[in-house]
């Protein structure tokens, strides 16, 4: 009997999960379906890009800094050893072209801009604006969400491109100004062996791509919060959560789309 | 902060992406040495083409003059296909060389260009005739060994 009981609970729970995911998928659908409408208000996507992009800008591009200090001054140590202290800057190019500027700033984006969306829209759930905008026959999907997630798409590429560009300047700082490498062999080695469209390219996809999922995620969770403080809270912290799980787990994918071919 | 504002910050932002952009292409990456302008296509045919890659450079007394664009096996002869793309500024004798070369001592593979005698100049869709293959390690062991070998049997038949 005791066995019997143990299995519908976990019937139940995995019920409960297809559930939630296909409310997501269903959720993800009439979001994509209220994108055309949502173009068509270019004002509210614009001051969701100000909202997203540019007030995420100050933590991107610090951290975007100290990661290329940081990169460049460890890599030194490593390379001086076997003489290749001019690769350093292809070795900061490449690490982060392809992988840590979008993944980074996926994750500082989900930390910074995720959480204000999440609370932005819970809160807006919690005092009953969502339900009174729907009320006056306005579709909150298309007036709400929609230019939210144009605006985090479009957002996300620029911010994953300041953090690589300003990471290899501060690389640039620390090898060339600091330690005295040289400055011609810096650039040049990561001229001729990183590709713009294979290397910086396929960054900008991946860059994209966890643009699309953080704000997908945060407008999900803010949407179906419980519209209670507490609710709020534990929703702005499970979109940090579920976007950081996406973005490491959808980056391994990506990267072994783009960078298994020679 | 007023619509006029907002629209603004926007814009700068979106300047500072694309400058950032322009960073990555032209200084960061390899856009710019790659001249899109005027080009003609030749092709070479190599036994063995090691690790020579798509977009390797192709120099000519160490001078950066095109880019490989095409590399496949040829179905009847089995010789490695090479297509590159020569900058039109640069024209080469018909009876040129193409060599597979390495950069350094682990460096990466390029094609070197080394220019014939004859007066006539390679044209687009050319293939050049005298090549070499690149230098593949394992092989070069063998043939040691196998000098070795033969040595040692002949002064040992001697006596």
């Amino acid at each position: 009997m005791m066995a019997v009981n143990w299995l519908a609970r976990l019937g139940a729970i995995a019920l409960e999960q297809f559930r939630g995911w296909g409310h997501a998928a269903f959720f993800l659908a009439e979001l994509l379906a209220s994108l055309p409408a949502a173009l068509r208000r270019l004002w509210l996507v614009v001051a969701q890009v100000h909202a997203i992009g540019n007030r995420s800008l100050v933590i991107i591009m610090a951290s975007g800094l100290a990661v290329g200090f940081v990169l460049a001054l460890q890599m030194y140590y490593a390379l001086v050893t076997y003489g290749a202290a001019e690769s350093l800057g292809l070795i900061v190019n490449l690490a982060l072209v392809r992988e840590l500027g979008p993944v980074v700033t996926g994750l500082l984006f989900a930390g910074r801009a995720g959480t204000s969306l999440t609370a932005e829209i819970g809160l807006m759930k919690a005092g009953e604006q969502l339900a009174a905008m729907e009320l006056m026959a306005i579709d909150t999907k298309e007036r709400v969400l929609a230019p939210r997630l144009i605006g985090g798409i479009l957002s996300m590429p620029i911010l994953a491109i300041l953090f690589s560009a300003i990471g290899i300047l501060g690389a640039y700082v620390v090898a060339v100004l600091l330690i005295g490498v040289d400055a011609g062999n810096f650039w040049s080695i990561m001229q001729t062996q990183v590709d713009v469209w294979r290397d910086v390219g396929n960054g900008l996809v991946k860059a994209t791509v966890f643009g699309a999922i953080c704000t997908y995620v945060a407008l999900y969770q803010g949407h179906e919060t419980e519209a209670t403080p507490e609710g709020v809270a534990y929703a702005t912290t499970r979109t940090v959560v579920i976007s950081s799980l996406w973005i490491l787990g959808m980056d391994f994918i990506l990267t072994a789309l783009m960078f298994s071919t020679p | 902060m007023g619509k006029k504002g907002i629209e603004t910050m926007v814009g700068l932002f979106v300047l500072l992406g694309m400058l950032g952009l322009v960073f990555l292409a032209l200084k960061a990456a390899n856009l710019g040495s790659v001249s899109g302008g005027d080009t003609y296509m030749v092709q070479a045919r190599f036994d063995n083409i090691g690790g020579l890659k798509v977009r390797a450079p192709v120099r000519s007394a160490g001078v950066t003059v095109g880019r490989v664009t095409a590399i496949e096996l040829d179905a009847k002869t089995y010789l490695g296909v090479v297509r590159m793309e020569v900058q039109r500024a640069y024209q080469f004798p018909k009876d040129s060389s193409a060599k597979i070369l390495t950069a350094g001592l682990l460096g990466d593979q390029y094609v070197g260009l080394e220019p014939g005698a004859d007066e006539k100049v390679l044209a687009a869709g050319d293939v050049i005739k005298q090549t070499q293959s690149a230098v593949v390690l394992e092989n070069l062991i063998g043939q040691f060994l196998y000098n070795k070998a033969a040595d040692s049997g002949t002064a040992g038949a001697k006596p």
